[in-house]
């Protein structure tokens, strides 16, 4: 089409040992949301970082405006109008909101000097024509996730973008928030500015894209219009095959024995008087907004932060847990939503992640590691749970997300623990792993084995739970049956702000 | 009811606990060692404390630049040794103008900077060994140029008054303070400036936070990296000039340990060692801090040896208590 905004085509691109790109194509029209989908690896990301100048392309051209361009900086392609909204938040967390959307353009008086007024009011300016909730002057690391997020792309559209790239802006993001952003996307898109969506989120592309365009291993499979085609068709692309299944697979609990039991835990601002039950073989949601509280119960639960008050019962014994080594003990293990950092230690090998925890199992009198023995272990997780590795002495850095998961539950497994707190297991996970992560947990309760599943995701939690325990605020705002419970039920409970909740309580204590 | 939490938060958050912390440090030291003795607020001894601040505050202030960049600089001491040392051949040696000596003294200050600010931006050495290779390079430089003696400035008079003389003593009659404190006060004061209202010093914030993001920005990072060495170092060369006009001499063999006691003080003061925090002023308090131990417990008769192993404490302390107020949040 000759009035495309962006064309890009052969594009090729090798990374040492790997060929990311291979005569990629990609085509933006001006006013258009265009979803780029694929699975992880697939070459999304890749692709549109030569667009906005960070990767260099081998190979192949762009054709912007009808002009080629040759992108080779962050710097030109944000002079092109191309701004790009990065995976990982990238903003200055000490710096203000209006000194991060200026970062690089600051107004001056002279040549070196800031003029911090000038820049604070034209951040007021941008954010009220964007109708976002910001103080230009707030410090981004004291904002939510949803608001830093907001910053970036404030910051972007104040290039006056006529392309607006956004990797995953949703992952961080709840229903709420999602809505505040599409809000804005659309209004992009009538002022004719053409928006790069990247998600894994199949739903939300079906709700906001006109466009989606396909890759798979690096390759251009298909640009259809969202409209006209069905998720099941999108997946199908994606993957060469039928897996999507998105009705509820719930195996039957009939346990009523109660494994877990926490009361009145309270930590700061964070959690307020959480109490719950976790059943033997049982799959509980905990759903909320993103900063409900929902991590920082799980971590307190596993000893990674301290209580201030609160007591924990594993299987009807009070426990004192002070230490993820006391929760390992009493049976307690938490896999965390950052696995890149919390989770797996990247630069050691499958083999060694695997018997981390356990390791004073393995050993030859007291200090030399049974290698032999370790040898086993490893390879048993690597069976049990189809990880997909050339070797057990493969560094974990270079397996997929999907794997690295599947690497930390094996560690877990291998400790043997019966309570296991999984937060955002499938975060950053294409749609082959999650299903197979899902088959994962399924399996895992049916052997005995509970399961707290922290997800922001809600057709997760619906598809998994058992029961669902919401959270609003660091309080649990409600509990929900696996058959009484709906996107709508839980969004209503998730956003019982404080202050709903501060009435209640006060009635509480009056009565 | 929401605004005044993030409000009260903000300033719970604020840095300004540090430096109201290592400031309140500084009044009780202040306080307990007027009761310990008496000798200790007497006008010369308070004299004496600013004038043993003036070379540490300097350095410190550079450094400040450097770890809130979210770098170190290990080569201050000997840099501003090399400095000194410069300073000398020029005046002395050569026997040009004094000016032109303070000139080559701070200039190669700024030199050894931008080496130091290439090496970490261009050849992406890590700022540790970086400017642990010019610690070296600068001490045995100085060695070299001075062929191992120290060089004394005894045909010039003039160079000493720059630090020792006191211009506020000559409109003030009695008020004697020495030009070296005025000189570390003014230098605190452009410091301050190029940090709170300056693009150096919104990037060098930008750096420590988040650099990475600070390039994607299209900030030309390796180039204002290269500028906060660069910067720190100028400061150092002129902390050289001020230890030489001090001494009334340049000192070859001095300098190793200085950095340290500059990278103390900007902690006590504040600076994050993880980048992207701190403050000129609290960098001050912090040397102010460490010089009034050092006198007061000399004025008690604490053996020197002693002194040293509570610098080393306070140090921790301070750091620690940074922590804590971290945790907190």
């Amino acid at each position: 089409m000759a009035d495309a905004l962006v064309l890009m085509e052969g594009i090729n691109k090798s990374f040492p040992g790997v060929h990311a790109l291979n005569n990629a194509r990609f085509e933006l029209l001006p006013g258009e949301i265009h979803a780029l989908v694929g699975e992880n690896g697939a070459g999304k990301s890749t692709l549109m970082k030569i667009l906005s100048g960070i990767y260099s392309k081998d190979d192949g051209r762009i054709i912007y405006k009808g002009k080629e361009v040759n992108i080779t900086r962050p710097r030109e392609a944000q002079d092109l109008g191309i701004s790009m909204i990065h995976q990982e938040l990238n903003l200055m967390q000490h710096l203000t909101v209006a000194q991060n959307i200026f970062i690089g353009r600051e107004p001056r008086t002279a040549r070196f000097m800031l003029d911090e007024r000038a820049m604070n009011a034209k951040a007021q300016d941008l954010i009220k024509t964007m109708n976002l909730d910001l103080d230009p002057r707030a410090k981004v690391a004291d904002l939510t996730v949803a608001k830093q997020q907001m910053v970036e792309i404030a910051k972007a559209l104040s290039f006056n973008s006529d392309v607006l790239i956004m990797d995953e802006p949703t992952a961080p993001l709840t229903d709420v928030e999602i809505e505040d952003l599409f809000r804005l996307i659309r209004d992009l898109r009538t002022k004719g500015v053409g928006v790069v969506h990247i998600s894994h989120r199949l739903e939300e592309l079906k709700q906001i894209s006109d466009r989606v365009t396909v890759m798979r291993d690096g390759q251009y499979v298909n640009t259809v219009p969202t409209a006209t085609t069905s998720i099941d068709q999108i997946i199908s692309m994606m993957v060469g095959r039928t897996i999507y299944e998105a009705t509820p697979e719930i195996p039957a609990n009939p346990s009523q024995e109660v494994v877990l039991e926490v009361k009145h835990l309270n930590r700061g601002r964070t959690i307020k008087d959480v109490s719950f039950q976790l059943k033997k073989g049982e799959i509980l949601g905990f759903a909320g907004l993103v900063g409900a509280g929902r991590t920082e119960v799980g971590r307190a639960i596993f000893g990674a932060d301290r209580l201030d008050s609160g007591e924990i019962y594993v299987k009807g014994q009070r426990v004192e847990i002070h230490s993820p080594g006391d929760a390992v003990r009493h049976g307690i293990s938490y896999l965390s939503e950052d696995r890149k950092r919390y989770g797996a230690v990247l630069g050691m090998s499958v083999e060694d992640n695997v018997v981390m925890a356990t390791l004073g199992r393995y050993l030859l009198g007291r200090t030399v590691v049974n290698t032999a023995q370790t040898h086993v272990s490893a390879n048993r997780a690597v069976q049990a749970l189809a990880i997909k590795t050339p070797g057990l002495a493969q560094k974990v850095r270079n397996l997929s997300g999907g794997n690295q998961q599947k690497v930390i539950i094996g560690k877990w497994l291998d400790a043997n623990t019966d309570i296991l707190i999984f937060d955002e297991p499938t975060r950053g996970i294409d749609v082959g792993a999650k299903s197979e992560i899902y088959k994962l947990l399924n399996n895992l309760v049916q052997q005995g084995k509970s399961i707290i599943m922290i997800s922001s995701e809600l057709p997760e939690i619906l598809r998994m739970s058992h029961r669902i325990v919401v959270m609003c605020e660091g309080r649990i705002t409600g509990e929900l049956s696996a058959s009484e419970a709906t996107q709508e039920s839980i969004m209503r409970l998730a956003t019982q702000r404080t202050s709903a909740v501060v009435t209640n309580a006060g009635a509480e204590s009056n009565s | 009811m929401q605004a005044t939490m993030t409000q009260r938060r903000s300033i719970f958050r604020s840095d300004a606990i540090q430096r109201i912390l290592a400031f309140a440090a500084l009044i009780v030291l202040f306080i307990f060692f007027s009761v310990a003795s008496p000798n200790f607020l007497q006008f010369d001894n308070i004299i004496g404390i600013l004038l043993a601040t003036c070379v540490n505050g300097v350095l410190a202030i550079g450094v400040t630049f450097v770890i809130i960049a979210g770098g170190i600089d290990l080569s201050v001491g000997t840099v501003m040794t090399l400095s000194a040392v410069m300073t000398g051949v020029v005046v002395t040696n050569m026997g040009l103008p004094v000016w032109l000596g303070i000139l080559a003294g701070v200039g190669t200050g700024a030199l050894c900077g931008l080496v130091n600010g290439t090496v970490v931006s261009r050849m992406r050495v890590p700022p540790f060994i970086a400017t642990l290779g010019m610690f070296y390079i600068a001490s045995g430089l100085a060695l070299i140029l001075s062929n191992l003696h120290p060089i004394y400035f005894n045909d010039t008079p003039i160079f000493r008054e720059l630090a020792m003389g006191s211009v506020i003593g000559a409109v003030i009659p009695g008020l004697d303070i020495p030009n070296a404190v005025l000189i570390m006060l003014v230098a605190a004061l452009i410091a301050g400036f190029i940090l709170n209202r300056t693009i150096l010093g919104r990037y060098t914030f930008a750096l420590g936070s988040n650099e990475e993001a600070t390039r994607l920005s299209g900030v030309n990072a390796a180039m204002w990296k290269t500028a906060v060495f660069t910067l720190c170092s100028t400061f150092a060369g002129l902390a050289g000039v001020l230890i030489a006009a001090r001494l009334n001499s340049a000192q070859p063999s001095l300098g190793a340990g200085y950095e340290l006691g500059a990278i103390a003080a900007a902690v006590i003061g504040g600076t994050s060692l993880s980048g992207g925090e701190g403050t000129i002023l609290g960098t001050i308090i912090g040397a102010l801090l460490i010089s009034t131990l050092t006198n007061g417990l000399r004025i008690m008769s604490v053996p020197q040896e002693w002194q040293i192993v509570i610098t080393g404490i306070i140090v921790i302390l301070a750091v620690y208590l940074d922590i804590v107020r971290r945790q907190r949040r």
